[in-house]
């Protein structure tokens, strides 16, 4: 099993030199890194002198070892606008994003194992038709625009959340609500469809046969097996969570770090915005880790088969 | 959004027929009413911004912040007007125009691009199959609006960019669903006689291979669409995507954010509307997979019995 996860942790690793070498290319390669580094009312002496500190009139892979090596020592210079380091301006809104994952992801996988198994337990019936529906509706609705109708009815209307802000347990509502909406939607749709396989597999008609209650073989016979796709898909959509997060803390104003990269995008403050990129990645990175290692422990055939 | 139905690789639909398929689809009275909506937007994307275009962008002084519903102005008011009295229908048509017309180049340039190396990937034992495998995983490994901001960043936004890295988000699925598939035809025994024939890799990845990824891909370009469209609105929400005066109806969404007390409605109609085709994309979707699939088509055909 451990050979399984070096392999995997392996993969992602180059994954992530692969981003942070898309990231080089782009930066040196599309002309002037001194514009992107550099307000855009810098002069051009300004620009210059920049390109000569920082050594961009060098040859290019003098220029990617520097860069490794900075990484490495995790520099990632200063940022303009808060003249902090950049990494520490991300690290400081890290933990505001992963409270608002870390809640969102466990609601919506324990809502949608509660309604994905009861609408497999009768397939065609009402209740699955309605839970359908609702969760393709939670699959395809743009976030922002959800978040600003909740705004508009919440917040404005009836003036019973803030609008934005963070603060007590009111200011989380909305957040997460918006938040919990797409991973919500598909995973119902992936406990359904696992649930309906596993339904009509002979050990469960067995259970059904022995007059077992029908609570017991969805919740225990079912949900046992079906639960390891559920998990793999909550993981995945744990990591595209950066997605809403960046819309849903840009609307709602939460200090977290999807903000920071918008903010520090418009401000063209670009140490920052690359200091974000590597501490998502690097969150990534190690979330991958934990969903195989999860797979791995909850699956003997994977258990044995690796050992 | 739908990464996960995606990665799921919907078998091909090979429909009986136009006749069944269209018995099928009356079956499922929700699968019907979202392809009707999908014909009618397509249509007024296309002919719309024709008839009542130039609409889009005249300012009316006397209809601004005009509410929704009033039948004192032309029809084209019905819906409401912007601060700066234009009328939010012939906006949303634009719109619609725009943000289709972005979706379906990108859908169409990662269908592609990703069907191409794909092949490649699936039918060389060469190194640089893996390496474009390899590619695909990192690709795939990070959330796609965080690369699409990175890139639009870097490169600037503009129409051209926009399409490119909704393109590029998206190639790994279109790549990785038809390397599986060519793997699997490669060992197909056609393809052996045509080995035999004497045809030459090219012509039997070309006439042999290719087409019968065709039906594959399509569905997925398909299913894929509502996803696209999710994210160019989204990029365009925060003001990465598509820039002024252009506008699609992520970008409408971002304007009125700022009048949410005084006109709600110049953010909810387009929202609304990205809702409504992304919604019934999926429900087609979600439809065709049950249309194809012979373990499932019984639900669509046994509403056919006549009542109990």
């Amino acid at each position: 099993m451990l050979g399984f996860i070096v392999r995997r942790a392996m993969q992602s690793a180059v994954a992530i030199i692969g981003l942070l070498v898309l990231v080089f290319v782009l930066t040196r390669l599309t002309g002037d890194p001194a514009a992107l580094f550099l307000p855009l009312d810098s002069s051009l002496e300004a620009r210059q002198e920049f390109n000569r500190l920082n050594g961009f009139d060098r040859p290019i892979y003098l220029q990617f070892l520097t860069y490794l090596g900075d990484l490495a020592r995790f520099e990632f210079g200063m940022s303009l606008r808060q003249n902090r380091p950049a990494m520490e301006v991300a690290l400081q809104a890290f933990p505001h994003t992963l409270q608002l994952a870390v809640i969102a992801i466990s609601l919506a996988t324990f809502f949608a194992v509660v309604v994905g198994s009861i609408a497999a337990a009768r397939p065609g019936g009402l209740f699955d038709r309605v839970a359908s529906l609702v969760s393709l509706a939670g699959a395809s609705a743009p976030d922002f625009w959800v978040a600003i109708v909740g705004v508009m009815i919440f917040a404005v209307g009836l003036d019973l959340l803030p609008t934005s802000g963070t603060g007590g347990p009111l200011y989380w509502i909305m957040p997460i609500g918006v938040l919990v909406l797409r991973p919500f939607g598909l995973l119902v749709q992936v406990v359904r469809g696992t649930m309906i396989g596993v339904l009509s597999t002979p050990y469960v008609k067995t259970a059904r046969a022995k007059g077992v209650s029908p609570t017991v073989i969805i919740f225990k016979h079912g949900l046992r097996n079906a639960v390891l796709p559920v998990i793999t898909v909550a993981g995945d959509l744990a990591a595209s969570l950066v997605n809403g997060a960046v819309v849903v803390e840009t609307i709602f104003g939460w200090p977290g770090i999807g903000k920071l990269m918008i903010d520090a995008i418009i401000q063209r403050d670009f140490a920052v915005v690359q200091s974000t990129i590597l501490v998502t990645a690097c969150a990534i990175f190690i979330l991958n880790i934990a969903i195989d290692l999860a797979y791995a422990l909850l699956d003997p055939r994977i258990r044995r088969q690796t050992t | 959004m739908s990464e996960i139905i995606i990665t799921a690789a919907p078998p091909a639909p090979r429909f009986a027929g136009l006749r069944t398929t269209w018995r099928y689809l009356v079956r499922d009275k929700f699968a019907l009413v979202a392809v009707g909506f999908l014909v009618l937007l397509v249509l007024a994307a296309i002919f719309g911004p024709m008839l009542i275009g130039e609409l889009a962008t005249r300012p009316g002084l006397r209809q601004r912040n005009l509410a929704p519903f009033s039948f004192a102005h032309d029809w084209t008011y019905f819906l409401g007007a912007d601060t700066l009295g234009r009328s939010i229908i012939a906006r949303l048509l634009v719109g619609a125009q725009n943000t289709l017309g972005i979706a379906f180049a990108a859908v169409v340039v990662a269908t592609l691009v990703g069907g191409t190396l794909g092949l490649i990937a699936g039918y060389t034992q060469r190194l640089y199959g893996a390496a474009i495998l390899r590619l695909a995983d990192i690709i795939m490994s990070f959330p796609s609006l965080l690369l699409a901001l990175i890139v639009l960043y870097l490169l600037g936004p503009s129409v051209t960019n926009l399409v490119f890295v909704l393109a590029f988000t998206r190639i790994p699925i279109y790549l990785r669903t038809t390397r599986a598939e060519v793997m699997e035809l490669r060992q197909r025994m056609f393809v052996q006689a045509a080995k035999s024939m004497g045809a030459g890799h090219l012509r039997i990845v070309l006439r042999h291979i290719a087409p019968l990824t065709i039906p594959t891909l399509v569905t997925i370009a398909a299913i894929d669409f509502a996803a696209v469209i999710l994210a160019e609105s989204a990029l365009s929400f925060l003001g990465l995507g598509i820039q002024p005066p252009e506008f699609t109806w992520g970008a409408m969404v971002a304007t009125g954010r700022g009048y949410l007390q005084s006109a709600w409605w110049i953010s909810f109609w387009p929202g609304l509307l990205i809702m409504l085709t992304t919604l019934s994309l999926n429900i087609v979707a979600s439809w065709a997979r049950t249309a194809a699939d012979p373990q499932q088509r019984w639900r669509l055909q046994k509403l056919q019995r006549s009542p109990r």
